[in-house]
């Protein structure tokens, strides 16, 4: 009983590590569920772009002072919404005009961060994420964006299928298809800058793919997928968490590689058999 | 012979159409004066022809020829520059719903797992409507077109499992679970066993018996003389649309094709 209430318990005696929890719980919720889209429509390279090209938003809400969620979703939004018209119109590579509109934002708001001298900002926080940070707000933004991202997975699931699968046929049958393509996009970019608070910029596509892509080696069904995906996810988020406190790990970093080393469990179990 | 002559023949034809039984109706399917460019390219000129609801009418015509553009224009997929097509006597955006489309398999997304059961209540989704869930109808109506298809036994398999002519009978389904008026198959017969065509055009007749519009594009002649009631010979504009029997004769195949060899070797292939 002690080495339970040690282990599980105790942690949670401090105000920050329950925050941190309810953002780790909803950030892996809620990836996963996205990242079955991210997934199967290979958009990965997109989430890892979009995660990097927020950075300028969140700069700018620092520097004036705001959350900086005020200056990420919106900016995340805009980028995600540009992006997507660039894959459509694209004509240079849609890879090549994207990672280069990333690469730039991403240097943007490097050299933005150099003016926030004497604020508590740090490049390593942003990166890697710093989730024992959260602020009560935070919790809060994040649970009603999450809420709101999961309210529109649930009732625009069917659309979502129909367009992912077969988008000529969604078409043709009257379905928005460069609409539903432009929502999920945004809801990818709310999602990432939900996620950079629990793992950073850089470790964003391991609680957005991994736990996916996982999933999809567990169970052949496209709803199934969605909550193994955010069963592992919860579990590589929390359990992560715990590495971190009783081992003093970086805590983004313990969460990314829990999602890994479940992913390479998974396929070397699928492969032995 | 030129071009121009023989569309006015092909048109001659148009005219005469008809099995004696379409009581003048208003066509299901009105195509006037269409044309289509593909970036630079005008792929389809000025085509012109119409197809009576009860018929399957066969799309023939060499590669390149626009049957894929002319598909993909009357299912609103790609915008034409001129002309007018009504379906059911509406325009192309009024009608999404009862028009459905059996595409080529490379523009699914099989990475994305779906089951036969999940695929087939797609075409439901309009009904359905938005942000809501399948009911008691939905669920009749697919099991229904399962088992016209014969693919009931198979509701559970994910679509990726099937072979390519199952693959195509599930996507039949679909269509009959939209419940639509006007269906369009592009080489929806290649590469598929023998069951699989046997159910197919079993099926395709059922609907054309229900009053169903049938538009099959294929490379497979002997096949087109078999199933369809009338013909539409394309070559990026009409080269003749008429009754089957009427349509597919050497003068057509010589203008079609700029060779008979291809009818003559399919003549022989039957003999």
């Amino acid at each position: 009983m002690d080495v339970i209430s040690d282990v599980l318990v105790a942690p949670f005696q401090y105000g920050f590590m329950v925050r941190a929890l309810i953002v780790s719980l909803l950030v892996g919720v809620m990836c996963p569920m996205l990242g079955a889209y991210v997934v199967t429509k290979g958009l990965g390279f997109m989430g890892d772009a979009l995660s990097h090209a927020v950075l300028p938003g969140m700069v700018a809400a620092f520097l004036i002072g705001v959350n900086p969620f005020l200056g990420a979703i919106p900016m995340g939004i805009a980028v995600a919404l540009l992006s997507g018209y660039l894959i459509k119109r694209a004509g240079v590579s849609a890879d090549t005009s994207v990672g280069i509109l990333f690469a730039g934002l991403f240097a943007l708001g490097v050299v933005m961060l150099s003016f926030t001298r004497g604020l508590r900002v740090s490049l390593e926080d942003i990166l890697l994420g710093q989730v024992l940070g959260v602020t009560t707000r935070d919790v809060v933004v994040t649970a009603v964006m999450a809420g709101a991202v999961l309210a529109v997975l649930y009732l625009l699931h069917k659309e979502f299928v129909f367009a992912s699968f077969d988008p000529a046929g969604a078409s043709v049958i009257g379905l928005p298809t460069q609409g539903l393509d432009y929502l999920l996009l945004a809801l990818l970019a709310v999602v990432i800058v939900l996620a950079i608070q629990a793992v950073g910029i850089v470790l964003v596509l391991a609680m957005l793919i991994t736990p996916a892509a996982t999933s999809f080696l567990l169970v052949r069904n496209f709803p199934k997928a969605m909550f193994t995906g955010s069963f592992l996810g919860v579990i590589s988020a929390v359990a992560g968490l715990y590495l971190s406190y009783h081992y003093n790990l970086p805590s983004g970093p313990s969460m990314a590689l829990l999602a890994t080393v479940i992913f390479a469990v998974v396929v070397a179990v699928k492969k032995a058999r | 012979m030129t071009a121009k002559g023989d569309a006015n023949s092909s048109a001659d034809i148009v005219k005469t159409s008809g099995n004696g039984d379409s009581s003048a109706a208003e066509p299901s399917l009105l195509v006037e004066d269409l044309v289509v460019d593909r970036g630079e390219v005008q792929v389809l000129n000025g085509v012109t022809f119409s197809a009576q609801s009860g018929h399957i009418m066969g799309v023939i015509g060499p590669n390149g020829a626009g049957k894929s553009t002319l598909f993909n224009t009357l299912t609103g997929l790609l915008p034409a520059r001129e002309g007018r097509v009504l379906i059911c006597g509406k325009s192309i955006q009024d009608s999404q719903g009862s028009v459905a489309f059996v595409p080529q398999r490379q523009n699914i997304n099989w990475d994305l797992p779906m089951t036969v059961w999940d695929m087939v209540m797609l075409g439901r989704t309009r009904r359905i409507g938005w942000f809501r869930r399948p009911g008691r109808a939905d669920r009749e109506a697919v099991e229904d077109a399962l088992n016209q298809v014969w693919m009931w036994d198979r509701r559970n398999s994910l679509i990726s499992e099937l072979s390519g002519g199952q693959q195509q009978r599930i996507f039949i389904a679909r269509a009959l679970a939209q419940g639509v008026d006007v269906l369009i198959l592009d080489e929806a017969f290649r590469g598929v066993d023998f069951t699989s065509q046997e159910v197919m055009t079993l099926v395709l007749q059922e609907m054309r018996d229900a009053g169903k519009t049938i538009l099959l594009a294929s490379h497979n002649i002997s096949y087109i003389r078999k199933l369809t009631d009338e013909c539409l010979c394309l070559n990026r504009s009409v080269v003749a649309c008429g009754p089957t029997a009427e349509v597919l004769v050497p003068d057509v195949m010589e203008e079609l094709y700029r060779s008979v060899d291809i009818y003559r070797a399919y003549e022989s292939e039957q003999n």
